[in-house]
């Protein structure tokens, strides 16, 4: 037999290797991938030339050429959300999880791996959908009076901001795989914290709405990435902070269920 | 080495594994066998860590499998449940478990060649028939090499040809000095592969026996002889180690520790007329049913 004579052992690198080749080789990550870039550039362009054409987007009256640009970080949050609920749940919906345990029994490091992994392509993917996004909508809005650039103050920092969000969310998303195992119940608590207990926050009195608001996960990513930190809205590192809250608390549930439970 | 002391496994109220005890030794076929039900598959989920067990240990190589820096390289499991994801080639698929371990792309060819796969292994492995998946299965467990090797009913629903395949393999990795650890319900698999066996039911271990052993207990050697004068005839067979019953008034014996040949010599030399002399049959199959009587019959009265 040809196994070489150094040692062969189960390391992080190694765990983080496979991940990255279990992502690479299915197909529905590129095609996901794609659908985040399309929602994110593709939202941002419509925005822009809704506004150049003097035609508001429903909802854009005010927006500022920045905020359009970012008009589909939203709707790339689900898709990569979902490939990242997907990510994990799909372990478990194929019996892959007892191959993938099998093979690294400490359990731990694939969820780490899977993690990291997966939060940096979606970071990247999120950030370069960002700035191409900006660039495409500034050379639509150029010479109108929303006109931006690159190094107005902030874009940078706010277009890096909305990658971060993005990457984050991806890490919850395949936090809720492991602790959900299903992909309904993960996309659902997926969709749920970010879309739907924001709109519920109008039931809480007032004073109580007003107060929790921006440490949810949703308010805490969009002053990541604001260029101007709305009333009573976290500053972009306080936001930060919030939402990395948030990410352990998904990774700490998602560790517990995946240490704890048979696979 | 496999090694089970005491392992327990309940499922809420039900107790799957119930203090199983066991050693599957080094460098031989050793078959466990049970009814379904009986916890096979739960005991090897728990070999290999994918189950916790409720109390008790089992260890691979004198430590817990997860303890093992590269576990892939001390045991290799084929489990009954599927565990490959139909979205990725088979290819693709051992190269992410080689990957965990650091083994080399080369290997990986290698087992794909070793399990016939070739043809097949840059396809999507949803795609694949029972028996092509079956062999990826095993493709992945011995990707590392190990000198054990765990299959889990791995001939269940296979065509002929398929389990050819996979008793020629077991075969081979036998010859290699491999540990095979082999679950299965049907006897008839066992006897042509396995010589030690674990027998299961209900959770517990019935019978750590040898296929030889198990058959002569379940009186597999005796010889069926119908005398005109038995008295007479077993008086002339007796002797140390030979064992002789018989109802009384009646013309059949069951000899056991006396060949035909030699019973028959006895009766020509003596003369006395014999009308039947057969060797008793039990076949292994009869032998694990009456092991397993009434394992089965409580699991039946039980569902
Ligand atoms: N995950 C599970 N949850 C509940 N019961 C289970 C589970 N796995 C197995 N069982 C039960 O445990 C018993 C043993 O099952 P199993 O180990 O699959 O037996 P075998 O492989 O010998 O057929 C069966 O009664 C089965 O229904
Ligand atoms: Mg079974």
């Amino acid at each position: 037999m040809s196994i070489s004579a150094t040692y062969e052992g189960v390391t992080r690198r190694r765990v983080a290797r496979a991940e990255l080749t279990k992502f690479r080789s299915l197909r529905s990550s590129w095609v996901t991938l794609g659908l985040a870039l399309l929602f994110l550039i593709g939202f941002g362009v419509i925005a822009a030339a809704q506004a150049r054409t003097g035609n508001d987007a429903p909802g854009a009256e005010g927006a500022t050429g920045y905020s359009m640009a970012l008009f589909g970080v939203t709707f790339a949050l689900i898709a990569l959300g979902v490939l990242g609920v997907l990510t994990s749940s799909a372990e478990y919906t194929t019996g892959m999880i007892r191959s993938t345990l099998a093979a690294v029994p400490r359990r731990l490091p694939v969820l780490w791996a899977k993690a990291a992994t997966y939060g940096v392509i979606a970071f990247v993917v999120g950030a370069v959908g960002a700035l191409v996004a900006f660039l495409a909508t500034s050379a639509i809005l150029s010479g109108t009076s929303s006109a931006v650039s690159l190094s107005d103050a902030g874009v940078v920092r706010g277009l890096l901001g909305a990658g971060v969000y993005l990457g984050l969310a991806g890490v919850i998303g395949v936090a809720l795989g492991v602790l959900l195992r299903s992909t309904a119940g993960g996309i659902s608590a997926l969709v749920g914290t970010f879309l739907l207990v924001p709109g519920l926050m109008a039931l809480l009195p007032d004073s109580w709405s007003d107060a929790v608001t921006p440490y949810l996960p949703s308010n805490a990513g969009a002053s990541l990435y604001a260029l101007t930190q709305g009333d009573g809205a976290l500053s972009a590192g306080a936001g930060l902070l919030v939402l990395l809250g948030w990410t352990a608390l998904a990774l700490v549930g998602a560790a517990y269920r995946l240490k704890r439970s048979d696979a | 080495m496999i090694e089970a002391r005491e392992l327990t496994k309940a499922y809420g109220q039900k107790i799957a594994v119930d203090g199983l005890t066991f050693t599957v030794r080094p460098g031989a076929v050793t078959g466990f066998l049970g009814p379904n039900g009986a916890g096979k598959s739960t005991t090897m989920r728990m070999i290999v860590g994918l189950d916790r067990p409720t109390s008790g240990t089992v260890t691979v190589n004198g430590r817990r499998y997860a303890d093992h820096p590269a576990p892939l390289r001390e045991i290799g499991a084929l489990l009954e449940a599927k565990a490959v994801h139909p979205g990725r080639t088979a290819y693709d698929h051992l190269m992410v478990l080689a990957h965990t371990h650091g083994i080399s792309r080369h290997r990986v060819e290698e087992v794909i060649g070793q399990t016939g796969l070739d043809q097949v292994a840059h396809k999507r492995a949803g795609a694949f028939s029972l028996g092509m998946g079956q062999r990826l299965g095993i493709a992945a467990a011995l990707l590392g090499d190990p000198a054990t090797v765990m299959l889990d009913e791995p001939v269940n629903g296979l065509d002929p040809d398929g389990v050819l395949w996979i008793r020629n393999l077991l075969t081979k990795l036998a010859a290699e000095g491999r540990t095979v650890f082999l679950s299965s319900h049907l006897m008839s698999e066992m006897a042509l592969v396995a010589e030690h066996l674990i027998v299961v039911g209900r959770g517990r271990v019935l019978a750590d026996t040898t296929v030889r052993d198990l058959v002569r207990e379940a009186g597999g050697d005796a010889v069926l002889v119908s005398t005109a004068d038995p008295v007479r005839l077993r008086s002339l067979l007796a002797g140390p180690g030979v064992e002789i019953t018989g109802r009384p008034g009646s013309e059949q014996l069951t000899v056991t520790g006396r060949t035909p040949r030699e019973i028959g010599f006895t009766a020509a030399e003596h003369g006395i007329p014999i009308f039947e002399l057969t060797r008793h049959e039990v076949s292994l199959e009869e032998a694990f049913m009456n092991l397993t009587h009434d394992a089965v019959e409580y699991a039946g009265r039980a569902a």
